[in-house]
């Protein structure tokens, strides 16, 4: 009785991780640039890996899995964000922006004052 | 049972799909970044999937091997923005 | 610390106190840490895993060296228990929400790249406030300004002008909240007078 309503709840949750990566995938062909494709692709997976330990969890209840799990999602959650960071940065200086796209860009302006500070300063 | 058998099967279609197209970019993607981003995909769809894997057969043993790809993931994009960085500035 | 002034009172004095000697305060604060994590990846919590966790702690922070960062002893466990609750439902939310972006029939790009200046002088909450926005789908934080305490956002999917100052009062929103978990009382006095930040942003042309 119990474990029929866990299989119900684990197969659910399942089936969101696999609509999390199935969505990144998709992302991945359908977004213009570096910086939506980043959006599209790395970030709803981080709901899909807590999803996945939180089932984990719930189906294999022991101090050491829970304790792993928590630490996965921790690490995930720290480090997802810095290589997001990192590859953004990256892609906006290499000038892969789908420029037309934005609506506001305050990077530009503020590259551009540092630029010519620069050149005042020389 | 048969039913919890379908959604299985359609999980792991999903799955596939998102790998497949994460290896499509891989691929094809114009620039470095977008394999680079489209390889963390990959990674973190394999997490998933072997995470469902355990959910699904109730056991844990593969769990270590999630927590060593994450760092895998991680110090593998943050390296090549970084080394593409260093080389734009240059 | 000349963290004494009035709140609001944009000055430079405070402008941060900046590569110190490392306080052991932060020193503790982060070998506890380390410690936790590496007794989490054991899965034991036992003398040995508590002894080469401190060991390893401590020959990681001094091989490792990084500057000082003020750390706060100030930790305030119903904030923090409200943060990490709104993270956790802003980032099922926003998946969900990109999610569906990505999969719906139609799809017509529409972003921008804001610069949002925070209150905060902290380079803690800053860098909280920086992860935080960035876990959370919809937003990646391109570039920082430790300086002035700017952070420069990439938002997905926004439409108007309107849009992107509703989601700047978002991340002030999320500012506020970290402030008030682990922020000092010159942090929360600060994001309580909701004193506005002491650099305006030049959106070429359009200020008056």
């Amino acid at each position: 009785m119990t474990g029929d309503v866990r299989d119900w709840i684990t197969i659910v949750l399942v089936l969101v991780a696999a609509v999390m990566c199935l969505a990144a995938g998709v992302g991945l062909l359908r977004m213009p640039d570096v910086l939506t494709r980043l959006h599209a692709a790395t970030k709803p997976q981080i709901l899909g890996l807590i999803v996945m330990m939180a089932d984990i969890a719930l189906n294999t209840p022991a101090v050491v899995t829970i304790t792993l799990a928590i630490a996965i999602i921790f690490f995930q959650g720290l480090t997802a964000p810095i290589s997001a960071h990192m590859v953004g940065r990256t892609g906006y200086r290499a000038g892969s922006v789908h420029r037309q796209s934005l609506v506001r860009d305050d990077l530009a302006t503020r590259i551009e004052e540092a630029e010519r500070t620069q050149a005042s300063e020389k | 049972m048969t039913v919890m058998n379908v959604l299985i099967g359609v999980a792991v279609v999903f799955f596939a799909l998102g790998a497949l197209a994460a290896l499509y970019r891989l691929v094809t993607g114009p620039t470095l970044l977008d394999r680079v981003v489209a390889s963390d995909v990959l990674l973190v769809t394999v997490m998933c999937g072997l995470g469902a894997e355990m959910a699904i057969n109730h056991h844990a043993t593969t769990l270590p091997l999630l927590l060593v790809l994450a760092a895998f993931a991680f110090i593998g994009s943050v390296s090549v923005a970084k080394f593409m960085g260093r080389r734009d500035d240059t | 610390m000349g963290d004494e002034n009035e709140p609001g009172q944009p000055d430079t004095s405070e402008a941060k106190p900046r590569e110190e000697k490392t306080s052991v305060s932060g020193l503790i604060i982060l070998s506890v840490g380390l410690v936790v994590i590496w007794m989490l990846l054991w899965g034991q919590f036992t003398w040995l895993s508590l002894i080469t966790g401190v060991l390893l702690a401590l020959g990681v922070s001094i091989v490792f060296y990084l500057p000082a960062v003020e750390m706060s002893i100030r930790i305030n466990p119903w904030y923090t228990l409200v943060f990490f609750a709104r993270l956790l439902f802003d980032i099922t939310r926003a998946s969900i929400g990109i999610a569906w972006l990505v999969l719906k029939p139609r799809y017509v790009p529409s972003n921008a790249i804001t610069a949002i200046p925070l209150r905060t002088r902290s380079d803690l909450i800053m860098t909280w406030t920086a992860e935080a926005i960035s876990i959370v789908p919809g937003s990646i934080v391109l570039d920082v300004d430790r300086e002035d305490s700017i952070l420069y956002v990439h938002v997905i999917n926004v439409w108007s002008e309107a849009e992107v100052d509703a989601f700047e009062e978002e991340v002030l929103r999320t500012e506020k909240r970290i402030a008030l978990a682990l922020g000092t009382k010159a942090d929360v006095a600060r994001v309580r007078a909701g004193s506005a930040a002491s650099v305006t942003i030049n959106r070429g042309g359009e200020t008056p």
